[in-house]
């Protein structure tokens, strides 16, 4: 039924999207925090920077994480020397990109869900003994569930189709940054390539539709759990 | 027992309060709205920084000299108006939150055991928060705190949200905590029914600052307290104990000063402390003694003074033998009975506009009340 190219690329697609999201997950809910419960001092400009790949064109993006990442650049040449990470033309890169990209929609996400938390519960939480951590890991935490697992589900299904700033940062090589859409347009600049495509298309189609179902399924779950 | 100092300026208001209480029981914080109890009781519990403080609780420091223990280490267990139970946790859970939490250093004298009953939770501990009632969930509020072993309980209009019935539900138990825990309590709240029912001494607050403070039956003939509740609400509020109980009728008698008055009291026992208040405008003065009426209690005393009300009344002050009751009369019927301290009066009251309530206190603290009458100011 598929190539061994396709089961490849989807493959790919579903390992990148899914470290890219376990990457950004963490810093998602961190920086989600710092945007609403912190009177931080350059909050505008925090909350602008990560919104940026919303309005961005994905090339810059990938462009920006090439300055960056680069063997060359400042953290990419710092990362090769002292763990011999390589992030350009490797999967690595890939969800590194695809994390870039996709960090906006999961930090909008949990910030929804975050505001969403009374802070009166917290001042409860206070009173009752709590410190800082406890508050946040007692109480904070699993009412923002619904949030942090609806926007990893959105980031993973939108991360199944990131292009610009995957080819533009981490190239186009089999088995190893050729992810679904890659592999689509590659089809679509092979001659005869045709039936290709439309294969991933499908598959690219359903893959992100079962994403989309599975993230308002999972968000209802939670939300009825925690009664509400 | 507590004292507190506390000040705080924002924008448009300041809050600037002295509170000094030396027994222990329950404290009301009484005030309109705005007046800036929420804000003190914020300040004490340390969720929200003063300008200046110093927070004192049975001769521990919360707050002053230089250092202040944040609200996690102040053991003061805070129930909110909005019940702020945690939603993703059952009622167990949200009971055993603090609890949990307790240092190992501090001694548990309050379990579980203690407070289900107490509160009537038994029923609900596997409940789900979103299935309880809003009575319910402030009464899982109020184990939730005493759970946390708290050295205060500190309610913040805990029936405010609540409608009538709901209220008349919760009452009780905050009674029995009173009665049967002797854990002290600071409790704000701007319904003064609800401060006649359960505190054992009232600062009255208005725009952020102390007007008085007291005992209860002491502040009841303050002008101040008129000034807030209103020509309708003022009335004497009077200690006394039950000495005779009529199943029959279910009338009890109860002994204050020197009179006996006839009231309603549901579950009185023969000497039980009895906290009832007598409504100034329910209140008749006669200058002989009245007979043929349907009216049960006659007291007699003598007017101790007569105060002008507002432009058509008059507010007298009757003793009836160590105690004070308050009446308003149109100052036409004040001329017309020439009232004036000393004059010999009776009092009439019907029964059924009594308030009373019962009211845990011990003995001799009534009697030290009634000699303490005798050096009033008013």
């Amino acid at each position: 039924m598929l190539t061994a190219a396709e089961v490849d690329a989807v493959r790919l697609s579903l390992s990148i999207a899914l470290r890219s999201v376990l990457f950004s997950l963490p810093l998602a809910v961190v920086v989600a925090w710092l945007l609403t419960r912190r009177a931080l001092r350059g909050r505008l400009l925090l909350d602008a920077i990560v919104h940026l790949p919303l309005v961005l064109p994905p090339v810059v993006v990938g462009y920006l994480l090439l300055l960056l990442f680069g063997m060359r650049g400042p953290i990419g040449g710092w990362l090769y020397q002292t763990f011999g990470i390589q992030m350009v033309f490797t999967s690595a890169g890939a969800a590194l990109a695809t994390a870039a990209m996709s960090f906006p929609l999961m930090v909008r996400a949990i910030r929804i869900s975050l505001e969403g938390v009374d802070a009166g519960l917290e001042d409860a939480a206070r009173t009752l003994g709590a410190g800082p951590w406890d508050r946040f890991f007692s109480v904070v935490l699993p009412l923002m569930l619904p949030g942090i697992l609806a926007g990893a589900v959105t980031a993973f299904a939108a991360g199944l189709g990131e292009f610009g700033a995957v080819i533009t940062f981490v190239s186009n090589i089999p088995g190893e940054t050729r992810t679904l859409p890659l592999a689509l347009y590659t089809a679509l600049q092979t001659p005869g390539g045709d039936a290709m495509a439309a294969r991933l298309a499908i598959i690219s189609f359903s893959l992100g539709l079962s994403g989309l179902i599975a993230a308002e399924f999972i968000a209802r779950r939670v939300r009825r759990m925690l009664g509400r | 027992m507590f004292s507190i100092r506390a000040l705080k300026h924002r924008e448009g208001f300041v809050l600037d309060v002295a509170i000094q209480v030396d027994s222990p029981g329950v404290v009301a914080l009484f005030g309109r709205s705005g007046c800036g109890k929420t804000t003190l009781a914020n300040i004490i519990a340390g969720l929200l920084p003063a300008d200046h403080a110093h927070i004192e609780i049975d001769g521990v420091a919360l707050d002053g000299n230089g250092k202040s223990l944040r609200a996690e280490e102040r053991r003061i267990g805070y129930v909110f108006q909005d019940a702020r139970l945690f939603p993703h946790l059952d009622v167990m859970g949200n009971l055993r939150y603090g609890e949990k939490r307790v240092k190992s250093s501090i001694s548990r004298r309050i379990s579980l055991d203690m407070v289900a009953p107490l509160l009537g939770l038994e029923s609900l501990l596997s409940r789900r928060v979103n299935q309880l009632s809003g009575g319910e969930r402030q009464r899982v509020a109020l184990g939730r705190a005493l759970l946390s072993q708290p050295r205060l309980l500190l309610l913040d209009e805990p029936l405010a949200s609540l409608d009538a019935a709901r209220r008349e539900e919760v009452l009780p138990y905050l009674e029995k905590l009173r009665d049967e825990l002797a854990i002290p309590m600071i409790y704000v709240s701007h319904q003064f029914e609800e401060v006649l029912r359960l505190a054992t001494h009232v600062v009255l607050m208005e725009r952020g600052g102390v007007v008085s403070q007291g005992r209860l039956d002491e502040l009841s003939l303050h002008p101040e307290l008129r000034a807030i509740v209103g020509p309708d609400a003022v009335g004497a509020v009077l200690h006394g104990t039950v000495t005779a109980v009529d199943g029959g009728t279910g009338l009890a008698t109860v002994r204050i000063g020197n009179n006996s008055l006839r009231i309603h009291l549901r579950e009185a026992k023969v000497g039980a402390a009895v906290r009832v208040q007598l409504l100034a405008r329910d209140i008749i003065l006669a200058t002989s003694r009245p007979e043929n009426l349907s009216v049960r209690n006659v007291m007699t005393g003598a007017v101790s003074r007569v105060v002008a009300d507002d432009a058509d009344t008059d507010l007298v002050y009757v003793d009836i033998g160590g105690a004070l009751v308050l009446s308003r009369v149109t100052r036409a019927a004040s001329i017309a009975l020439e009232l004036r301290t000393g004059l010999p009066i009776w009092v009439l009251v019907k029964t059924v506009s009594i308030r009373g309530h019962a009211f845990y206190e011990a003995p001799e603290t009534v009697q030290e009340r009634s000699q303490q009458y005798e050096s009033r100011p008013w």
